[in-house]
């Protein structure tokens, strides 16, 4: 059954923490195999989640004189497609006799491949061996490769005739011309990817030392250790990871793409921040009155609430292993696009040359500090934080210092660290259906 | 598997095996508590028994317009206030309808419960619907169809769709409502709405956290239990005619991929223990698209590659009638109407040839896992109890329904197989995908600095 809300799920930054309340408690370890473990017991329902991240997004498929965008993904969708002596039809059928959810995906920085299954022996046994041969012994089966490939070029098409993908693309392209994040499967670059390019990058980037575990569940740290050194100790031996390219600040450009659709979309913003700036704690709260604090956020206010121009309108920060995205974004009645937009850039700029009042600082410091459990009070989404916090090298101690770090920002420091970050004359402006 | 995977699920309830407890106010309101004490969190939800399919034609999309007015001011708090107010305790709010119910809910640190009950109780009985705030958010739900609606082709067919297989049924409506409706609506049309269903003895409380029972039915008097009872309307069953011959229809949108959707009027379940039948069509949606290794992503995409997606859906517990839904989108070169003949065989040999007992154990298998990892999360715990309050399924019936799931039989799931799935109550609909105007989307001016 269908059902609308008020408000679709606004992006918003991932990490937030409490003051009232420790964060559980995170184990840390190298698994003999290279691999960095990232653990919290918790008793409470009887399941075990595990997920691996490595080094594999989108943004370490090597620049080629062919481009092959889409080689990542591939990869990672082809690995629970056939594994060692098992077809994909096998491995879903074990799956299914255990009630395990086997997921993942790739995104520009990371591949992930995670597992939910219940605690009982015979069921996590059986579940872990599947996820091990996944990880250790995918096939690449040339006939599934053709069939994935073809969907994924559908799928291609099928969003290039949406205006919403149409921006987002436009968007990344425009963000990033000269840098991985900027590379966007298309079905030319898809269509070239053969079998013997996945069975490259797998070996080239599903190695040990590339690997992230994280687990949290019904099991003791033993436990924990020994599904670790499991699943990463018959891992290609790769190379560790190198970093990202940096990448360059575009200059300030609107791009406009016609489109039969009632709305338009509209996206701005510009590269800003990695995972670990300092400034992010200034960032994150500052956002949280700009754009980011769903109803209450100014951008709201003044686009939804006030003039009825727009349902969804939000601001964020991405922070990626290389410079992530700001971004601000909303869709509204193509021919009121340009009233709409110039609402958005009123609000950006009258943030950026005076920041916010005293009273928004209160009140977001409240939200995001006091409101910090309901983002940890599951596993789903500890293990989230638990793998951010791997991947990205963040502090074991980050669930902790978080509140005070709330706490402490100021709004002279909102705006200094806006005003380095989001600047105008690096912004670039995307409008698909605007009149 | 079958015996290890239940001694798992009793474990799994063990915890709560108290759970869930109840109070029933005065003035009609029921208060549910499951006490969930994992996190210092819990989540607060008012539902209340008032969708889209109860109204009428002219003012479609009501239930969920007022659902926005909700926000916008009390005789106490002016607009944006009840956001404000949540977020200051720390939480997040939001709402949704549906074709059966409407619900609001907060998810706050458990302390600040009160105060949310205390917001939820103001509102139910001293909303100020200020016909400027109606007339800017009037435009925000205007906008809402556009995106989700008017720029979505599947959503686009599922509205036609519904509308073409309901005649006379209130499912006909779109929830979001028609655009001409909402273009002609008044403040006083969501008032008349308000005074209608939003009435304590229309409502129920769901809370699921870090809490204990007995405050919060002390909270919930405090809060809830001085808003008088009123009369509600009669509720008139609407029912849908026999459909008595194949409806086709079609939908041109731009798109690149056609789509074909296929909906057979189908039972819905009104006696939990009397009636064998919807239970059964459950696990026949489950053996075509209940997980990866289901009949339909196996054999259509994955084997015969003649879909490059394709889904099945039942839901028998609704206010209303119930559709059997299987759908899907073509691969290269194959076209809609090859699809809808794979689609259908796919049923007839579940008729003609029954379903394997491991195949069977492995849906029901399904079902047990996603009721533990449901205890994962307080907010699907309560939404469990919300929607099968919503549709008549009491929360101590939950169980019972699941076990009446668990024991369906092969030769129940064929049976039904076999008679639900002729021409005569079939609805079909398909996407016929038209080309972007020329030189769009690859045309596009870059104007540089502005």
């Amino acid at each position: 059954m269908g059902a609308t809300t008020r408000l679709l799920c606004a992006c918003v930054l991932g990490l937030h923490a409490s003051l009232a309340l420790a964060g559980p408690k995170i184990e840390h370890w190298t698994a003999p195999s290279g691999a960095r473990v990232f653990f919290i017991e918790s008793r409470v329902v009887p399941i075990v989640d595990v997920q691996v991240d490595f080094a594999a997004g989108g943004a370490y498929v090597a620049e080629a004189t062919e481009d092959k965008a889409g080689v990542a993904g591939l990869t990672r969708s082809l690995l629970d497609m056939g594994a060692g002596e098992l077809d994909e039809e096998k491995i879903a059928d074990r799956l299914a006799d255990i009630g395990a959810r086997l997921g993942g995906g790739a995104d520009q920085d990371r591949a992930s491949v995670s597992l939910r299954t219940l605690s009982s022996a015979r069921e996590r046994e059986a579940a872990l061996a599947l996820m091990q041969m996944v990880l250790q012994q995918p096939a690449f089966p040339a006939a599934v490769l053709e069939r994935e490939k073809a969907r994924a070029i559908a799928g291609i098409r099928e969003a290039d005739t949406r205006p919403g993908s149409i921006a987002a693309k436009r968007f990344a392209r425009a963000l990033y011309p000269q840098h991985p994040y900027g590379r966007v499967p298309t079905a030319e670059s898809v269509a070239r990817i053969t079998r013997e390019d996945l069975i490259a990058f797998y070996r080239a980037h599903y190695g040990a030392r590339r690997a992230v575990v994280s687990i949290i569940g019904d099991l003791s740290r033993a436990e924990a250790e020994a599904i670790a050194q499991r699943l990463t100790a018959g891992l290609p031996d790769a190379p560790e990871k190198v970093s990202l390219p940096e990448a360059a600040l575009p200059l300030r450009d609107t791009v406009r793409v016609e489109h039969p659709a009632t709305q338009a979309h509209i996206q701005l913003g510009l590269p800003t921040v990695r995972r670990g700036d300092p400034d992010f704690f200034p960032l994150l709260v500052g956002n949280y009155i700009l754009g980011g604090g769903g109803f209450v956020s100014r951008l709201m206010k003044e686009v939804r609430e006030k003039r009825g121009y727009a349902y969804s309108v939000y601001s964020y920060f991405q922070p990626q292993r290389s410079r992530g995205p700001f971004q601000i974004g909303l869709q509204t009645k193509r021919e009121q696009a340009q009233a709409a937009l110039k609402v958005v850039e009123d609000v950006l700029a009258e943030f950026l040359a005076r920041g916010p009042t005293e009273e928004e600082l209160q009140a977001a410091r409240r939200n995001l500090a006091d409101g910090f459990p309901l983002r940890i009070d599951s596993n789903r989404k500890l293990i989230e934080f638990l793998s951010v916090i791997g991947f990205y090298d963040l502090p074991l101690t980050y669930l902790d210092d978080f509140p005070r770090k709330v706490e402490a920002v100021t709004a002279a420091e909102i705006r200094a660290a806006f005003r380095k970050h989001v600047r105008p004359e690096h912004m670039v402006t995307v409008i698909v259906a605007g009149e | 598997m079958k015996i290890r995977l239940f001694v798992s699920l009793a474990m799994a309830a063990g915890a709560a095996l108290a759970n869930p407890h109840e109070k029933i106010l005065a003035n009609g309101l029921r208060v549910i508590v499951q006490e969930d004490r994992r996190a210092p969190t819990a989540v607060h939800m008012v539902w209340y028994r008032a969708g889209s399919m109860d109204e009428v034609d002219g003012t479609s999309g009501v239930a969920h317009v007022l659902e926005h007015m909700m926000f916008k001011g009390t005789r106490t708090l002016r607009p944006g206030e009840f956001n404000k107010r949540v977020a200051a305790a720390g939480g997040r709010d939001n709402a949704f309808t549906s074709l059966d119910y409407t619900a609001y809910f907060q998810q706050v640190p458990a302390r600040r419960l009160g105060e949310m009950m205390a917001l939820e109780a103001d509102r139910m009985a001293n909303l100020v619907l200020d016909p400027k705030e109606f007339a800017q958010e009037i435009r925000v739900v205007m906008e809402e169809r556009r995106l989700r609606t008017e720029d979505n082709p599947q959503a686009l067919v599922y509205e036609k769709q519904m509308a073409a297989a309901f005649q006379a049924h209130p499912y006909r409506r779109p929830i979001i409502g028609w655009m001409n409706d909402l273009e002609n609506m008044t403040a006083a049309d969501a008032r008349d709405w308000y005074r209608r269903w939003y009435a304590p003895n229309n409502a129920y409380v769901v809370v699921v956290g870090d809490v204990a029972k007995d405050e919060v039915f002390r909270l919930a008097e405090k809060h809830y239990g001085r808003i008088p009872r009123r009369a509600l309307p009669e509720r008139k069953p609407q029912s849908e005619p026999a459909q008595v011959g194949i409806k086709r229809l079609s939908v041109k949108a731009p798109a690149k991929l056609p789509y074909v959707s296929l909906a057979w009027k189908v039972p819905v379940l009104r006696d939990l223990h009397k009636e064998r039948e919807p239970y059964a069509l459950e696990m026949l949606a489950g053996v075509l698209d209940g997980h990866e290794a289901a009949r339909l992503a196996r054999n259509l995409v994955r084997d015969a590659k003649v879909a490059v997606s394709a889904g099945a859906g039942y839901d028998a517990t609704v206010r209303g009638e119930a559709l059997f839904v299987v759908s899907g989108t073509p691969a290269e070169g194959k076209g809609v109407a090859e699809l809808e003949a794979a689609l259908r065989a796919e049923i007839a040999r579940v008729a003609n040839e029954g379903v394997g007992a491991q195949e069977l154990e492995r849906v029901k298998t399904q079902v047990i896992a996603a009721q533990v990892y449901k205890r994962d999360s307080m907010m699907a715990q309560a939404m469990e109890i919300g929607r099968s309050e919503a549709v008549g399924v009491h929360w101590r019936d939950i169980d019972t329904l699941l076990e009446k799931i668990r024991s369906v039989t092969a030769e129940e799931v064929q049976a039904v197989a076999k008679k639900y799935f002729g021409d005569d109550t079939l609805t079909v609909a398909v996407l016929d995908p038209q080309p972007l105007p020329e030189g769009a989307p690859q045309k596009s001016v870059s104007t540089g600095r502005h």
